[in-house]
């Protein structure tokens, strides 16, 4: 790490990169970039950089994994050595099992599992640049890439973090407020229910605190979620688009 | 760690909970007996057996001089590991830990670490080059639901019951002298566990309650009442309010234990 910044907000309220407490980083999405995968997606939030490609439903391997009366998600997140400052080692850590865990979890629930029995789907998600966050971008990538593999859905999953710096509760945390700040709250969310499908924490929030940080991240996960539908509807317009011209 | 459950009991169990009652008897926010044993490895510096009704977790602390992470310097290193023995549920096969024992481990690690339970700074021995490194061993020996809050207060109790040689420096080699100290504490994160079926929330789910439930969440809380780490689990939601609603249960609940176990 570099040298520590004393102040994560300055005294008119801005954060590190000029972001007002309650504000997102710059978000771009992009469904459908893969032509192997049965869907994809790709996000950029601030400098995180994330793929998500969509597998399936497609017959279970290994086989006894599979489930009579439904359809197996798996997941695996997976971050690129030259993601992050220090080169990581490609083998998969601790920690990415555990997300790939929970991102699995937090998928799930929005998936119709019960319409495909026997089968899997197989989500991958590779973090090529990751500034703090990746797990909530990956998240609201996946979702779209299983949306792009036309896989019957309830809602779209989106997530977003909250966490407090300096005594401010913010939202959308980099890296460096992660690392530096004193809490860190992710959450994902199927809105139209407004079902939580992941809750982390962790560091130190009196409970007022936590109220108040998983009510921020929601109504960022609110705001991220306009855009994964517009990003959703570009796809599908330029295709549309294109079937016109060619008729 | 999915094992069958016949629908006749997945129905009377969530027929119960929608009356307010369950399977062995308690009510919807009570926990199962709790009894902490410590000291009962006497090879380790430090251990804890606890039993959450059948959930049995046994927990070793081992402490050894390493090197600090770049990063912290100063600090001494926190290692937490759990094992699924096999011996310990049908659903645990021998191998490499699977993703459940890793997130068991590292909810368990944040709810130490995030709560700064060790005063990891007195583990430094030489910084930037010499600290303790704590390494606290996660046994499951008999899986009946609630591994997290066993293995939790396991953890804890290991740590509290942890001795360390004094020691001194000779020519930059670690010295062991005679006496022991106990390992620096600062803090006794308590994490409470609550389960959801068909919108009710229970405490301490068990075994077939686990198999039954929709979403599980975990929170840890801090001496001074601070939420130090927070963990949903096993699929499912849950709704804001009832996150809010849970907050208030694992409160009680964590003020509770703590009067029972003078943490």
């Amino acid at each position: 790490m570099s040298k520590k910044p004393k102040k994560l907000i300055d005294k008119k309220g801005r954060r590190l990169d000029s972001r007002k407490p309650n504000e997102l980083r710059n978000i771009r999405i992009e469904v459908g970039i893969l032509s192997n995968a049965d869907g994809s997606a790709y996000i950029e939030q601030g400098k995180n950089k994330i793929l998500a490609g969509v597998f399936g439903p497609k017959e279970m391997h290994p086989k006894h994994l599979s489930r009579p009366d439904r359809m197996v998600l798996r997941c695996r997140y997976h971050m690129a050595p030259f993601s992050v400052e220090e080169r990581k080692s490609p083998a998969p850590s601790r920690r990415e099992i555990e997300l790939s865990k929970v991102i699995g979890e937090a998928l799930e629930p929005s998936v119709f599992v019960e319409y495909y029995p026997r089968t899997g789907v197989d989500v991958f998600i590779e973090v090529l640049q990751a500034d703090g966050g990746t797990r909530c971008a990956s998240i609201t990538a996946a979702s779209l890439a299983l949306a792009d593999a036309g896989i019957p859905m309830r809602d779209l999953v989106v997530s977003c973090a909250a966490g407090k710096v300096d005594d401010t509760v913010v939202l959308d945390l980099m890296d460096t407020e992660d690392k530096l700040g004193a809490a860190d709250v992710p959450v994902a969310v199927m809105p139209n229910s407004n079902a939580v499908t992941l809750l982390q924490m962790d560091g130190n929030l009196a409970p007022e605190e936590f109220e108040k940080a998983v009510n921020l991240a929601m109504e960022g996960c609110k705001r991220i979620y306009d855009l994964q539908k517009e990003a959703l509807r570009t796809k599908y317009m330029a295709a549309k688009q294109e079937e016109e011209v060619k008729e | 760690m999915s094992s069958v459950i016949t629908r006749v009991r997945r129905k009377q169990i969530k027929q119960l909970i929608e009356e307010g009652k369950r399977l062995d008897g308690r009510g919807l926010g009570d926990y199962r007996e709790i009894k902490i044993e410590q000291g009962v490895i006497e090879k380790a510096e430090g251990s804890a057996r606890v039993l959450l009704g059948k959930t049995e977790v046994l927990v070793g602390v081992k402490v050894e001089t390493g090197s600090p992470f770049p990063d912290t310097p100063n600090d001494g290193v926190l290692t937490v590991n759990a094992e699924f023995v096999p011996l310990a549920s049908p659903s645990f096969e021998p191998g490499p830990p699977n993703e459940n024992s890793i997130e068991l481990a590292r909810v368990v690690d944040r709810g130490i670490r995030e709560s700064k339970a060790i005063d990891t700074e007195k583990l430094c021995i030489e910084p930037g080059k010499k600290v303790f490194i704590v390494f606290v061993d996660i046994y499951v020996l008999n899986h009946e639901g609630n591994l997290i809050d066993a293995s939790a207060l396991a953890a804890v109790a290991a740590l509290l019951n942890t001795k360390m040689s004094n020691y001194e420096i000779e020519d930059g080699e670690v010295k062991i002298k005679q006496g022991y100290t106990p390992l620096p504490m600062k803090n006794h994160p308590i994490t409470v566990t609550l389960g959801k079926i068909d919108n009710k929330l229970i405490v301490d789910p068990w075994l077939e309650e686990e198999q039954v439930m929709d979403s599980r969440l975990s929170m840890a809380l801090n001496d001074e009442g601070n939420i130090c780490a927070v963990q949903k689990g096993s699929g499912g939601y849950f709704t804001q309010q009832q996150i809010l609603e849970g907050m208030k249960v694992v409160q009680e609940k964590v003020a509770e234990l703590r009067k029972k176990l003078k943490w």
